[in-house]
């Protein structure tokens, strides 16, 4: 009998762990270990954010779905890794710290077969002062989305800032990325939208200024460098796009921007050209930047091999070309497509976890030096792909033998559908469904834009804003293992 | 001036951009053409997501 540890159960550990239980059946046994008892659909955080969801309508209990699928649930996190086991024994395992209740801080080890690492990202508010509180949680002086629980905090926060333009009271929202390093734009992009549309509603748009404040070198570069779409039969930049939407909804940006200070009701910021500024703000939702969750390894001996399993940043190395060298080089091939990582073929990556081999957007710093460029995005629909990869990988090797044939998902052969809903309500809301294919441009592939623009398109209307909504209720019950589940695409 | 084009001299920002009309407003909350963008758009994201598996 064989043993599968997936570390996380977010959107890519939960779907390798489901689809390996349903594969495996009970001849071998899945176990997840992961600090939260809830699983949450995180996009639906921004409708949490603006008031629009409760907390309970985007999460649901981890412990009675595993017991369903067979799998083994520790409610507990990751510390470490030993892939080459210890002095007396070559069993790998890993080191766990409880977090539920009864076993809270408790510590105890799990021999593996097979690791998967899926812990998502460590939310690092602190790399900007006053982004996080010191102790590595959000600091006091703006919101968050990135949480249910943040989601729910920044909807009461929207309120109060409400309740003052109902007042009488002119309110500043300042809504971006509070790093220069960040990713995740599309999440502040479409909360910016929500507060809007909700400001609307509300009847208080008039009293509200809105500023948009990211590390992008352009509006719409999404971490992806841009990309060009079809949009009303022309192909047309996403800046242009973005800018549209913004400027429509009368909505400034201060882009190429690097947060580096937040105090109570106020930023300071450096830009690509180098001159720096400030931004006062009764609201501010700004994304942090990610890391690793900083899980250490160690091997046989007990030395430190942390810096041969993890990349500088904290994420899991896995099967890219972590030497593709300047810009000019990159290929679509450095990216993996199998996420095995290459010293221990029995563990692998998966979602926001594995190290990319560089950014996708063109590299930039001002000339004081301080790097302003979005980190790649790893969105939900790839981060289900790779685990369901790593997921038939795993079941394979497990059943065929260790040399058996490796699946794979390369961001570069993948597409992603992105919906950022811009208002909910069934016939008011809208929404900018955008597909692009693939995700990490291929320029070899496709010459002139980097993606194919059959299947790289955006639009705004009700359709997306009904497409999100179904995706809310289908991903929400996919994860839930309701009859039919595997029917429902990642 | 029309309505759909005050927004173009609010900010500096702004004028360099496109601004939608007032036909292409009213088609992003027109039923009948949302429910053709609905399944086209299904379609399209279908295509999307086989090709990536
Ligand atoms: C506000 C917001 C909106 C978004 N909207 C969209 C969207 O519209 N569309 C889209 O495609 N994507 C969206 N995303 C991105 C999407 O949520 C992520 O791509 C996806 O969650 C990544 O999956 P993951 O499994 O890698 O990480 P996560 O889903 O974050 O899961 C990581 C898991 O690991 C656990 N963990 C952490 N530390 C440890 C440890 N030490 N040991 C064990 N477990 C650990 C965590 O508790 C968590 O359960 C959004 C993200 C945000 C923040």
């Amino acid at each position: 009998m064989a043993r599968l540890v997936v570390l996380g159960g977010g959107v890519a550990g939960h779907t390798t762990a489901t689809f390996a239980a349903k594969w495996l059946g009970s001849s071998h046994e899945v176990v997840v270990v992961t600090p939260n008892s809830k699983w949450n659909w995180i996009p639906s955080n921004i409708w949490v954010g603006v008031g629009q969801m409760t907390k309970e309508e985007v999460t649901f209990d981890l412990a009675p779905v595993y017991k369903k699928a067979g799998i083994t649930y520790h409610q507990a996190k990751a510390v470490s890794i030993n892939p080459e086991g210890k002095a007396d024994s070559d069993k790998p395992f890993v080191t766990i710290e409880y977090t539920d209740a009864d076993r809270v801080g408790q510590v105890e080890t799990i021999e593996y077969d097979y690791l998967v690492n899926a812990t998502g990202p460590k939310l690092n508010f602190d790399a900007t002062p006053g982004l996080g509180d010191g102790n590595g949680q959000m600091g006091e002086n703006t919101v968050s989305v990135c949480t249910a629980d943040h989601a729910v905090h920044a909807s009461h926060e929207l309120e109060k800032c409400i309740e003052a333009m109902k007042a009488g009271n002119r309110q500043k929202f300042l809504i971006g990325t509070g790093h220069g390093m960040c990713t995740c734009q599309g999440a502040a992009f479409e909360y910016i939208f929500n507060i809007e549309h909700e400001l609307n509603k509300a009847g208080v748009r008039d009293m509200a200024d809105m500023k948009w404040i990211s590390n992008e070198s352009f509006l719409g570069d999404f971490g992806m460098g841009g990309l060009h779409m079809k949009v009303g039969g022309y192909v047309v930049s996403s800046k242009l796009f973005a800018e549209s939407l913004y400027a429509e909804r009368d909505i400034e940006w201060l882009i190429g921007a690097h947060v580096s200070k937040v105090e109570k009701g106020k930023l300071a910021y450096e830009l690509l050209d180098g001159s720096t500024g400030e931004e006062e703000f009764d609201f501010a939702m700004l994304i942090p930047p990610f890391a690793g969750v900083g899980l250490k390894a160690y091997d046989k001996a007990g030395e430190d091999i942390t810096s041969k399993v993890f990349a500088p940043n904290g994420f899991m190395k896995v099967d890219a070309n972590y030497n593709a060298g300047s810009y000019e080089n990159w290929k679509a091939s450095d990216w993996p497509r199998t996420y095995q990582n290459p010293d221990y073929k029995n563990m692998f990556a998966a979602g926001i976890a594995f190290a990319p081999p560089h950014i996708i957007s063109k590299p930039m710093s001002s000339p004081n030096g301080t790097p302003i460029n979005p980190t790649p995005p790893r969105t939900g629909m790839p981060s289900g792909i790779i685990g369901k990869a790593v997921a038939h990988s795993i079941c394979d090797m497990i059943t065929k033998g260790e040399d058996a044939k490796l699946h794979e998902a390369s961001m570069a052969e993948m597409g992603a559908a992105c919906v950022a809903s811009a208002g909910k309500g069934v016939f008011s809301g809208t929404a900018a469904a955008m597909t692009v294919y693939p995700v990490v441009p291929d320029f070899e592939k496709y010459p002139s834009t980097g993606r194919d623009t059959e299947y790289t398109f955006g639009e705004i209307g009700l359709a997306g804003h009904w497409i999100k909504h179904i995706l809310h209720f289908m991903f929400m019950y996919k994860a839930k293992l309701n009859p039919g589940w595997t029917l429902i695409p990642e | 001036m029309k309505k759909e084009e005050m927004n173009f001299q609010k900010h500096e920002q702004f004028t360099l951009t496109m601004m939608p009309g007032i036909f292409a407003k009213k088609m992003r909350t027109c039923i009948i053409w949302q429910a053709i963008r609905f399944a086209i758009i299904n379609i399209k994201m279908l295509v999307v997501v086989s090709k990536s598996h």
